[in-house]
């Protein structure tokens, strides 16, 4: 414990040096996020800075080891440099599914060689990756999904269609979820190859959603060339990788609220500037009963959050109660939203103006309705708690 | 953290549930009902719960007890809640034990601290006075009178009361230069002249008691703490109260899911097991998880009171109104699937959702603490 509280002092001296005061700055525009790559332009001098120092620090990715571009560190110091960050209200230095989850499928199943070629340039924010994984017949049911991939004996070729592909016109690597054979159950038969997105035959599409944003694509791969050696773990035997990578997407989806949380002005402060006081109480009493549960439950939730993480041992996953934390973060997450737009009335309606940041709140209400579909809904969720947990008959 | 046990809090979670499981079951408090027990408890329990050091869990170690805070307080009113345990734990070695171990004098320490380490004597809190939980707005008065003071009034929901060998009364002492009333706390005999008892026997099988005072002569030492002053200890009991009450709203309200959950891998209908229906495996897995969150607020609010946190109050609050919800949630959805045997006195079920009632109630239900909690943050 000692330890920990030196380390602390140690993170906050070193955060004061060194995080920029522009990175202190609650975030107000989709530009304010870092998610690096090839492509990405930084907003601001100190956007790149942030992310270059906080990277060789080793800090973008703290618990990776020291080799493979992080810092070697406990999930508990993990907890601390997060801590310390949300004290002085500092930004993520780099977001990416790199980060989350093609780095937890490489440390577990990547080879050396694999880890050494991918890992560093994505704790670098070098390479922005995206995650090829439902198709048009295969959203909740993964296991069903159909990309062809032949073996060419030294290569692959991979033909098919993905869907809700995050961010894959500005993303420079795929990893992907494909079907080397298909004569036996579904579960058999799925490998889990990486490609350059900018290999021939690979063509991203955005789809425009409900919030008038595209932040997810179709794909089409048309005789795609993907070398063996980007086949992580073992032929045919993907779906381990996929099943062991759908566990940190809940847990990162189900914790995004908390994080959200931080960045954004509680629940209650937002109503009582709109709608006023009337003797110390909120002047809708109806509403204000429903912001006070909805606020003890995301208290109690992130009780959750703090206990289940220091549960888990460094290192191991929280296996089917990451299930819990999906289902209940996101359905949270949506019913804060909606008191949100109960809460700003008119105002928050409002859909292309400077006041309401062109529907900013608008629209993230229309995206968090996506929090419950996407990583699995949340019936497929309570399905998984059904049966690993509860152990239901038939579930 | 705090938000995992310990080793010693591991170690006594172990030996709370041994003993709750074997010495106090379910089945326990069946035969005292059924019995229509004088006391509506086992004293021989209580004596028990006194040798394993139950009684003393807050009490300091040179009065007897073994100081081992609030967490373990909670384990062990968890395992209380698990059983349907009846005992005068929350009263005596929670309530009273604050209350005199945080305003008492050196006298009333040394009176009353060993004695509840012992086992040997009831305390009860006489503090509300309506139908709702309502500390703010007391009407029962002790005036100056000679060196002591003259209590009148009347209180109600007094757990155990009807046993107490002391009660701890609430009762303004005067008013602020703004106006507003101040509260000051007195330890009184309950055989002295104008007290009168009613034994309330509750939908639970458990025991209060409506207690009047007219015209009460008590002498100045029955004071706890400062005159004027009790709305500071009063407080810190609350939190502990409300605390205690949570844990064992925890362990009765995932004893029922439990229960219900092992019920539905068992009972068959329309040729199936009824838990391989969806609607029921879906409502069973959201319980699984609010009851998880349910478990979170217990740790984080005992965590505070052992650390003595600034927010404690909020955070008591707080996990009072979520216990409230919750227990609640999973007494009803345990009745439902448990079907017409939910309705039979026959099933533990129907017992835990009494009991579930009766917690959400004392200290304050899940409204007046969500109204509580957006006071607190100024809305």
């Amino acid at each position: 414990m000692t330890n920990l509280k030196a380390f602390s002092l140690e993170v906050r001296t070193w955060l004061e040096d060194n995080c920029p005061d522009e990175m202190r700055q609650p975030i107000t525009s989709d530009k304010d996020i870092c998610w690096g790559g090839r492509e990405w332009e930084f907003q601001s001098k100190a956007q790149k800075i942030w992310m270059e120092l906080m990277a060789k620090k080793g800090w973008t990715v703290p618990t990776w080891p020291v080799e493979y571009g992080g810092a070697g560190l406990s999930r508990a110091e993990e907890m601390v440099i997060k801590k310390e960050m949300k004290r002085i209200g500092a930004r993520s230095p780099l977001d990416s599914f790199g980060i989350w989850m093609l780095g937890p499928a490489l440390l577990k199943f990547g080879t050396e060689d694999q880890k050494k070629e991918h890992l560093p340039p994505v704790a670098r924010g070098e390479i922005r990756w995206c995650q090829g994984y439902s198709e048009p017949a295969a959203g909740s049911d993964l296991a069903s999904l159909a990309t062809k991939c032949e073996d060419m004996g030294d290569h692959f070729i991979v033909n098919g269609q993905k869907v809700w592909t995050s961010y894959a016109d500005q993303a420079d690597w795929i990893f992907c979820l494909v079907r080397t054979d298909n004569t036996g159950k579904k579960h058999h038969g799925i490998s889990f190859v990486l490609f350059d997105m900018k290999t021939d035959g690979v063509e991203p599409k955005p789809i425009k959603l409900i919030s008038g944003r595209s932040p997810f694509c179709e794909t089409f791969f048309k005789d795609v060339r993907v070398e063996k050696k980007n086949l992580v773990g073992v032929q045919d035997k993907g779906w381990d990788v996929a099943k062991y990578l759908l566990t940190h997407e809940r847990e990162m989806i189900g914790g995004q609220h908390e994080v959200a949380g931080s960045l954004t002005r509680p629940l209650h402060e937002l109503a009582a500037t709109v709608l006023g006081l009337d003797d110390g109480k909120l002047s809708d009493t109806m509403l204000r009963s429903k912001i006070a549960e909805t606020e003890i439950d995301e208290w109690a939730f992130s009780m959750t959050l703090t206990r289940k993480l220091a549960e888990a041992k460094a290192g191991s996953s929280l296996g089917a109660d990451s299930s819990m934390l999906k289902y209940y973060g996101t359905e949270l997450n949506k019913r804060k939203y909606e008191l949100m737009m109960d809460a700003t009335g008119h105002d928050g309606l409002e859909w292309e103006s400077d006041r309401s940041s062109d529907g900013k709140l608008a629209r993230t209400w229309l995206r968090t309705k996506g929090n419950s579909i996407e990583g699995g809904t949340s019936e497929v969720q309570l399905n998984i708690i059904s049966k690993h947990i509860l152990q239901l008959p038939g579930a | 953290m705090g938000l995992v046990l310990n080793e010693d809090e591991s170690l006594l979670q172990d030996a709370a549930e041994g003993f709750f499981a074997d010495k106090a079951p379910v089945k326990e408090l069946r035969k005292l009902r059924d019995n229509r027990d004088e006391i509506g408890f086992s004293q021989a329990l209580w004596k028990e719960m006194a040798e394993m050091g139950f009684t003393g869990v807050l009490v300091e170690e040179e009065y007897g007890g073994v100081d081992m805070g609030f967490m373990a307080s909670g384990i062990i009113a968890e395992q209380m809640g698990k059983n349907l345990s009846a005992s005068p734990f929350l009263s005596t070695a929670i309530l009273a034990a604050t209350a005199i171990r945080e305003g008492g004098s050196d006298d009333q320490k040394s009176s009353w601290l060993p004695k509840i380490s012992s086992g040997d004597a009831i305390i009860a809190l006489a503090l509300d006075e309506r139908a709702k939980h309502n500390p703010d707005n007391i009407t029962t008065t002790a005036e100056r009178s000679g060196n002591g003071f003259k209590l009148n009034g009347s209180k109600a929901m007094v757990v155990d009361g009807h046993v107490a060998d002391a009660l701890i009364v609430a009762a303004k002492t005067g008013s602020q230069e703004d106006g507003t009333e101040v509260t000051s706390l007195f330890l009184v005999d309950p055989n002295t002249n104008g007290i009168s008892t009613e034994r309330t026997i509750m939908l639970d099988s458990r025991n209060s008691a409506r207690v009047d005072f007219n015209e009460v002569e008590i002498s100045g030492d029955a004071l706890i703490g400062n005159i004027d002053d009790g709305e500071h200890i009063l407080r810190k009991v609350l939190n502990a109260g409300r605390a205690a009450v949570s844990a064992e709203l925890l362990g009765a309200g995932s004893q029922a899911f439990e229960s219900t959950v092992a019920y539905i891998k068992e009972r068959k209908q329309f040729g199936k097991i009824i838990g391989e229906f969806q609607a029921l495996q879906h409502r069973a897995s959201h319980l699984y998880s609010e009851i998880e969150n349910a478990r979170s607020a217990v740790m984080a609010a005992l965590t505070a009171l052992d650390k003595n946190d600034d927010n404690s109050e909020d955070i008591c609050a707080m996990t009072k109104a979520k216990l409230g919800s919750v227990a609640k949630l999973a007494s009803q959805e345990g009745v439902q699937m448990h079907g017409g045997v939910g309705m039979t006195d026959e099933y533990d079920i129907g017992l835990f959702m009494k009991r579930i009632r009766v917690l959400q109630e004392l200290f304050g239900d899940a409204s007046y603490h969500m109204n509580k909690v957006a006071l607190s943050n100024e809305y």
